[in-house]
């Protein structure tokens, strides 16, 4: 049996509610959740932006040391890593059994209190909270989350653009293929401040600004998951590769599947939506739009449409399913999951592999080790 | 399933530029005879008001009012900020160094994977403040919002050389640098990439300032790692960079080789969000991991470039591993050379662990270990030979470690390339 990449986890926290469950119906409902507006000051922008909901019970890390101070960016991450674990995972990471990597996905990070943090500045530093500092730290969550799981195994955090999740993606398959790694728990979380909605209005007025976070636990499998069947390595805008050639270069790279469904990037806004829509304009096939749902969720938004594909596959709704994510200035990335892997023996995906992405060929490979 | 079997390492991985730019100085030069003399480097911060804050001194780096001749056009590199204009003056000095500066890099997929903790912080504080002071006023904001993002300094520093792959930009506290160095070290040997452009920067801002400032950890004196009196670090600010390429792609070119990356572990602290467990349970688990992956044991290293950070907790945590490390393979740690580069330009945080790379790349070459200057009674729990002045010394092997914020912890193993 050929070793292969499959994610056999994942979890969401959204607007639409705590739970990939949530997250998936409200896409597959296809109505744009209710928005509100934001106002701050008179003269600054006035962004629309979806909460997440508060959570019908306190969670059951809320008591743990490390949650007590944090803001809502790392309760988001937990949560959802913890679903995509489930408690059997979360009990072998703890006793040791099960070696997990982590990799914490953010665009905008912990601004919240970052502002209130240098506020106190701005007033008296003499009186600026020495709590709230360390909170402000890019990867103070993913330390939460890698203490709350009990995991002494390697922590990455990874700032890019809005893209970014996938190329964490990347990034935790690269682990899993040098070894070492029983899994790859791959997260990414967003909150709402006034600073990063009010400066996503700026650049485009129609977004909806959200929050929320999603997760998924990546892992070599010999059956069952969702397989990862194609991760092209990000697709880097350049001068000479602008954003629209970088889209339409990653659309080249996914492989087509009959029946795929497409979980694209496109928000509902059309400035910030063209690109993408055009490089995938001649698309034949059912998509789906998460963050035209849920809102811009930022380095969030890319998550939910990998957790939206993989349980979409995972239900049977379709064969495969496509997931693109354009970023806003740094790189393209997409994958396809769902679609069965090739034959180590296929040279041809194998040679397509090499050139174009990793994980067909690496697959193989794996094998061949063994 | 359980996980894959390691896979073999398929290249070696040389470095064949490297450029730093620190308050000691601007380049190699500069900065090689500030370290190997132990020269301190610190002044009055210029950058930003410090009044009412318990320190005003930091390790402030003196920058040039140009940046190097780069490959970003006249527009785009007048925009760039002291954040990203640091990275490039290293990555400017690394590329001649290589000879990348004349080649046409376009067509290959050179990832870049770079560290910092704070980014352009600068223009995240200027943005807050317009928009709290006139909230109506939008001028400049948007400019600030695109330089602000991580990537975009990334990009722009890419940009700089020519170097056009896909880019990684690690942020993990203060171990980002060593982070990057090690994820790209990764690339070139698994097979993935056949050249990489790494490295780690932090300039300094008025929110990490006072941010160290809150929680005490800022030495109202100098910093002095390992002396018993130790009362804090210094903030320092600055950039290294390296270039790394497998042994073939460097030999094919006819590369001058400046050293070899050989090994890199990680692990994660789960003691305290900022303070380190008090055994350095998570320290002695990174460099044991990258010693196994370099082959090598304590008895093997000429030097090691410690964490070294000059606050009370971090300085016994790191000597207790380390002398745990030593006991684990049978090596008296008081044979072991020890110092910490921090005395004398600061903690650059997220540059920190790819500056002090450099540096060790620097005592490999010249054969000389650089002191720390600053320590005037020892702590008990040093059992290392800890390097109180400058010194010459064959050094073939070093050790570099770097810990961080939320307990990510970085090692990272170089060796000399022969003459």
């Amino acid at each position: 049996m050929t070793p292969r990449l499959a994610i056999t986890g994942w979890g969401a926290v959204s607007p639409a509610g705590w739970g990939a469950e949530a997250l998936v119906s409200a896409v597959r409902a296809g109505q744009p959740l209710p928005a509100e507006e934001m106002v701050r000051a008179p003269g600054a922008p006035t962004p629309l932006v979806r909460r997440v909901p508060k959570p019908a019970a306190p969670h059951s890390f809320s008591r743990d040391p490390r949650m007590r101070r944090t803001s809502p960016i790392a309760t988001f991450a937990v949560a959802s890593a913890l679903e995509a674990l489930g408690p059997e995972r979360v009990a072998g990471i703890k006793d040791g059994t099960l070696r997990v990597g982590v990799i914490f996905s953010v665009f905008n990070g912990c601004v919240n209190f970052s502002r209130r943090f240098f506020s106190e500045v701005l007033a008296d530093p003499r009186t600026a909270s020495p709590l709230i500092f360390p909170e402000t730290v890019f990867n103070a969550p993913a330390s939460h989350l890698s203490s709350v799981l009990g995991s002494r195994e390697v922590n990455y955090t990874l700032v890019g653009d809005s893209a970014q999740f996938l190329a964490s993606l990347h990034t935790g398959a690269d682990w899993l293929l040098a070894g070492g790694l029983d899994g790859v728990l791959v997260v990414t979380s967003e909150e709402i401040d006034w600073m990063s909605a009010e400066a996503c209005a700026l650049t485009d007025r129609l977004l909806v600004v959200s929050e929320g976070a999603a997760a998924v636990y990546l892992e070599p499998v010999e059956t069952g998951g969702v397989t990862l069947a194609a991760l092209p390595a990000p697709v880097r805008f350049t001068p000479r590769l602008p954003r629209a050639a970088a889209a339409a270069k990653l659309r080249s790279l996914l492989p087509a599947v009959p029946g795929a469904v497409l979980c694209d990037g496109l928000a509902g806004a059309a400035k910030s939506d063209r690109i993408e829509s055009a490089a995938w304009a001649d698309f034949t096939g059912p998509r789906f739009s998460a963050r035209a749902i849920l809102g811009e969720g930022l380095a969030a938004g890319a998550g939910w449409q990998c957790v939206l594909a993989a349980a979409l596959v995972a239900s049977g709704a379709a064969p495969a399913a496509v997931v693109s994510a354009l970023g806003g200035n740094e790189h393209a990335t997409g994958c396809v999951l769902g679609a069965d892997a090739p034959a180590a023996d296929d040279v041809a995906a194998c040679e397509r592999a090499a050139r174009e992405g990793f994980a067909l060929l690496d697959a193989a490979e794996a094998l061949d080790r063994d | 399933m359980a996980a894959l079997p390691p896979a073999p390492a398929r290249h070696r991985v040389v470095i064949t530029g490297a450029g730093l730019i620190t308050s000691m100085g601007n380049g190699w030069g500069e900065n090689v005879d500030g370290f190997r003399e132990g020269r301190l480097a610190f002044r009055e911060v210029t950058l930003f008001e410090t009044a009412g804050q318990r320190v005003h001194r930091a390790g402030e780096v003196a920058l040039p009012e140009r940046l190097p001749a780069t490959r970003l056009g006249r527009r785009r590199a007048a925009r760039v900020d002291r954040a990203t204009a640091l990275v490039i003056h290293a990555a400017a000095e690394a590329a001649a160094q290589a000879g990348w500066d004349r080649l046409d890099l376009s067509a290959e997929e050179i990832p870049v994977v770079l560290g910092t903790s704070a980014g352009a912080m600068a223009l995240g504080e200027a943005y807050y403040e317009q928009a709290v002071a006139t909230p109506e006023r939008h001028t400049g904001q948007v400019r600030r919002i695109e330089h602000y993002q991580i990537q975009t300094q990334a990009l722009l520093a890419a940009e700089s050389i020519g170097v056009a792959g896909p880019v990684t930009v690690i942020t993990n506290a203060c171990a980002s640098g060593a982070n990057a160095i090690g994820h790209a070290f990764e690339q070139i040997r698994s097979g993935r990439a056949a050249r990489a452009f790494c490295g780690g920067y932090d300039a300094l801002c008025r929110l990490v300032f006072a941010g160290f400032d809150s929680l005490q950890a800022l030495s109202t004196g100098l910093p002095r790692p390992f002396d018993a009196h130790r009362d804090g670090l210094a903030i320092g600010e600055g950039a290294g960079v390296f270039l790394l390429e497998s042994l073939e792609a460097a030999q094919e070119r006819g590369a001058a080789i400046l050293g070899e990356v050989t090994g890199y572990g990680a692990a994660t602290d789960l003691h305290h969000l900022t303070q380190p467990h008090p055994q350095g349970d998570a320290a002695l688990l990174s460099m044991t991991r990258a010693c196994a992956m370099a082959g090598v044991g304590p008895g093997e290293i000429d030097y090691l470039n410690s964490h070294g950070t000059g606050t009370p907790l971090n300085d016994v945590a790191e000597a207790q591993a380390i002398r745990r490390w030593c006991e684990a393979a049978g090596e008296d740690p008081a044979r072991l050379c020890v110092s910490s580069t921090k005395a004398s330009i600061g903690h650059l945080l997220g540059g920190a662990g790819a500056v002090e790379a450099v540096i060790c790349l620097m005592a490999l070459r010249g054969g000389w270990l650089p002191p720390t200057t600053t320590v005037r009674e020892m702590d008990p729990a040093v059992c290392f030979d800890l390097v109180r002045t400058p010194r010459d010394k064959d050094v073939r092997t070093v050790l570099t470690n770097s810990f961080g914020f939320g307990g990510a912890n970085a090692t990272l193993i170089m060796r000399r390339w022969p003459a």
